[in-house]
């Protein structure tokens, strides 16, 4: 019987619980990527791990992302459960093939013979002055993959517990972590190995005149965009998505129908973000209830700068406020002229 | 002055010669009749098979498939000396291995039917299913070797690509870890010498394929492809090290494909109707045939009741295949995930009355 115990924890503390806790509970589990093992991985997410389960279930791979795709969706396919990590999301991209082809296709051509249990982990996004390719958000070119879970949390409890569900779960899911708030700040959670589940975002704080959707890093810019809102007498709703893909429709759709406006904020490109998917449901779902087009506030449809400038690309709370007031006048003046 | 460090070589192994004559004596557990008989039987059902397929791609009844013909004996080598409890990782060019673990010819026929159940295998549920993209299939035997490995259990995984595929990250990044960890790992390279319109010696500057092996730390060695015996001798070898926990060896089975890539090529564009007539003289059936009737342990009786037996078994399975039911409706939706997500749940019942609207059933 494991028992529950709750720790003041930054999100790459609660990360390290969460696999902890699974390799503890579930035997299959096994962790391994680039430096995973005796490091403790770059940002430790894995720190303690091979001391405590072994080299057999912790295990350092070659610096090679392919191939350490590629042996998951084999391991996962004969009964264990790999938790892979990628060291940055800009080395993701030597996985594809072997995430597209195989991973997210395993269950469906063996008409669920075999399947492919795997989380593959990797931090993402930018906001911590790295050196090029280890900044971008590029989500969206897995959420558009059927087959793949894509979950992004967005606090302490949450990477614990859907890091938590992602290892339970028997679908391969791509777990990605905003690297920016990973020590940010710290908060009280229980490890009670209890997961949170991947078919529901969170409705972090509820309001009447605006929802504001949006994950990973930026829900810390949009909560404080609600804090301001609120001083303007606006009651935002703040959703955390928390599950990129497949994505909680109704729970988006029922909270336009109430307030009437929405604006959806991330980190990455505009351009077939994963915001205009949702703009695009909310439209096809809840536009009747519209009081103003939906906005998105995003990163640019540019390569994403080098660190030294990287602050002029990432969306912060005041073009969310400002997004979100226009729209709000906007609305106001139109409904005037219709008076 | 220059030391030298390091020397290697690469082995060729071969017993039986083009004629089908020993060019030396097979190791003991080469020689029980039984082997070369079974051996040859499972040869010509693939060649049967083959030649069926074809003709069902050319009567609109198949889609694109690519024959095996002229590899016989690497597939029926690997088959027949694969433990049930072994893994295999095939590629697209293995019917007869997959044929030998259990795998029915009337699923075959349905996955080049262009139907996901035929990579359902009833009787070996741990193989994984045919691969298609170069050389990806490499690095899910080497994750299959390490849950071997960790689970303590001494049996193998087994993974077949042709020598194109040795061109790919994947391919080399396997054999990197297969070396450096010293998995429970065979891989068979089946060099037929073409991928698509590539010959051999365009594809690598490499002498051999087995030769890659070495910049691994893996064990590489060469055989005669079209010689059953030889593979089969290399395969057990390489099998029986792996399960004594000594490592990962790669096999260069030098073979030919006497046929085209697949049913959507014209090898006639890019080969000459010479080097496939001098190919022919080396392929692998009529070597094994010509060396069990110089045994005496093949009689024209034996042939003809062996060609009534697997035309029937042929015919069996497609008769089978074209009756096989079609697939249930939203049935595309059933396996992508464990359970279907909510959020999918109005695309598979927009899915039922299309299809409703479509006059379907």
């Amino acid at each position: 019987m494991q028992t529950s115990k709750s720790y003041d924890v930054s999100m790459i503390e609660a990360i390290n619980l969460a696999l902890d806790r699974a390799m503890s509970e579930i035997p299959e589990v096994v962790v391994l990527g680039e430096d995973v093992g005796v490091n403790g991985g770059v940002f430790r997410a894995t720190v303690n791990l091979r001391d405590k389960y072994g080299l057999k279930r912790v295990m350092d791979t070659p610096l090679a992302e392919t191939l350490i795709a590629g042996v998951s969706i084999g391991m996962a396919a004969q009964g264990l459960r790999p938790v892979t990590e990628i060291q940055f999301m800009g080395f993701v991209y030597a996985t594809m093939e072997q995430l597209v082809s195989h991973a997210a296709r395993m269950r469906n051509r063996t008409r669920g013979r075999l399947s492919c249990p795997m989380v593959l982990r990797a931090p993402y996004g930018g906001g911590i002055h790295a050196p090029e390719h280890h900044s971008e958000s590029t989500e969206a070119l897995f959420a558009h993959i059927p087959g793949l879970r894509v979950v992004i949390p967005s606090s302490p409890a949450r990477a614990y517990g859907l890091l938590l569900s992602a290892i339970q779960c028997n679908d391969p899911v791509i777990f990605l972590e905003p690297k920016r708030i990973y020590r940010s700040s710290k908060s009280r959670i229980l490890d009670d190995g209890m997961g949170l589940p991947l078919d529901t975002c969170f409705v972090l704080r509820e309001g009447r005149d605006v929802t504001l959707i949006s994950w990973g890093a930026m829900v810390s810019e949009t909560m404080t965009a609600a804090d301001q809102l609120a001083e303007q007498g606006i009651e935002a709703e703040v959703i955390d998505l928390a599950t990129i893909a497949p994505f909680d429709k109704s729970t988006l759709i029922q909270s336009v129908q109430k307030t009437g406006r929405c604006c959806v904020i991330h980190e990455a490109a505009r351009n077939c973000g994963v915001g205009a998917e949702i703009v695009a449901t909310i439209s096809e779902y809840a536009f009747p209830y519209l009081k103003a087009p939906i906005s998105r506030v995003t990163g640019y449809d540019t390569i994403m700068p080098y660190f030294k400038n990287e602050s002029s690309y990432l969306p912060g709370a005041d073009k969310i406020m400002a997004m979100v007031m226009a729209s709000i006048s906007e609305c106001k003046e139109s409904n005037h002229e219709a008076v | 002055m220059n030391i030298e460090t390091l020397d290697f070589s690469i082995s060729r192994y071969r017993f039986l010669d083009e004629e089908g004559k020993l060019c030396q004596p097979l190791p003991e557990h080469l020689t029980q009749t039984d082997l070369g008989i079974s051996a040859y039987q499972t040869m010509v059902l693939a060649r049967t098979f083959d030649s069926k397929a074809i003709a069902l791609q050319r009567t609109g009844k198949l889609g694109t498939y690519p024959s095996i013909l002229g590899q016989e004996a690497i597939g029926t080598a690997i088959g027949l000396a694969m433990h049930e409890n072994d893994v295999f990782a095939p590629y697209y060019r293995d019917l007869t291995t997959q044929y030998l673990r259990g795998v029915q010819l009337e699923e075959l026929l349905l996955y080049w039917g262009g139907d996901e159940r035929g990579s359902d295998y009833q009787n070996c549920p741990q193989d994984f299913p045919i691969c298609v993209p170069i050389a990806t299939q490499l690095c899910h035997a080497a994750g299959a070797a390490i849950g071997l490995k960790v689970q303590g259990i001494h049996r193998a995984a087994l993974v077949t690509c042709g020598e194109g595929a040795t061109s790919k990250g994947d391919f080399l990044e396997t054999l990197n870890l297969a070396g450096d960890w010293q998995l429970p790992l065979v891989v068979v390279v089946n060099n037929n010498q073409w991928a698509i319109s590539t010959p051999r010696n365009v594809q690598t500057g490499s002498e051999t394929i087995a030769q890659k092996a070495i910049g691994a730390g893996v064990t590489g060695i060469q055989v005669d492809g079209n010689d059953f015996f030889s593979v089969f001798y290399a395969v057990n070898e390489a099998l029986s090290k792996a399960y004594a926990g000594k490592g990962a060896t790669l096999i260069e089975a030098v073979s030919y494909r006497l046929g085209d890539h697949t049913t959507a090529d014209d090898a006639s564009r890019y080969r000459s109707a010479e080097e496939l007539k001098q190919a022919w003289k080396r392929e692998p059936i009529k070597r094994l045939q010509q060396y069990l009737v110089a045994q005496g342990v093949w009689s024209p009786e034996q042939e003809q009741a062996l060609i009534e037996r697997v035309t029937k078994e042929v015919d069996e399975a497609v008769k089978a295949y074209l009756s096989y039911p079609p697939q249930k409706t939203g049935e595309l939706f059933e396996y992508l995930y464990e359970t279907l997500p909510e959020p999918l749940r109005d695309q598979c019942v927009e899915a039922r009355y299309a299809h409703l609207n479509l006059g379907g059933r």
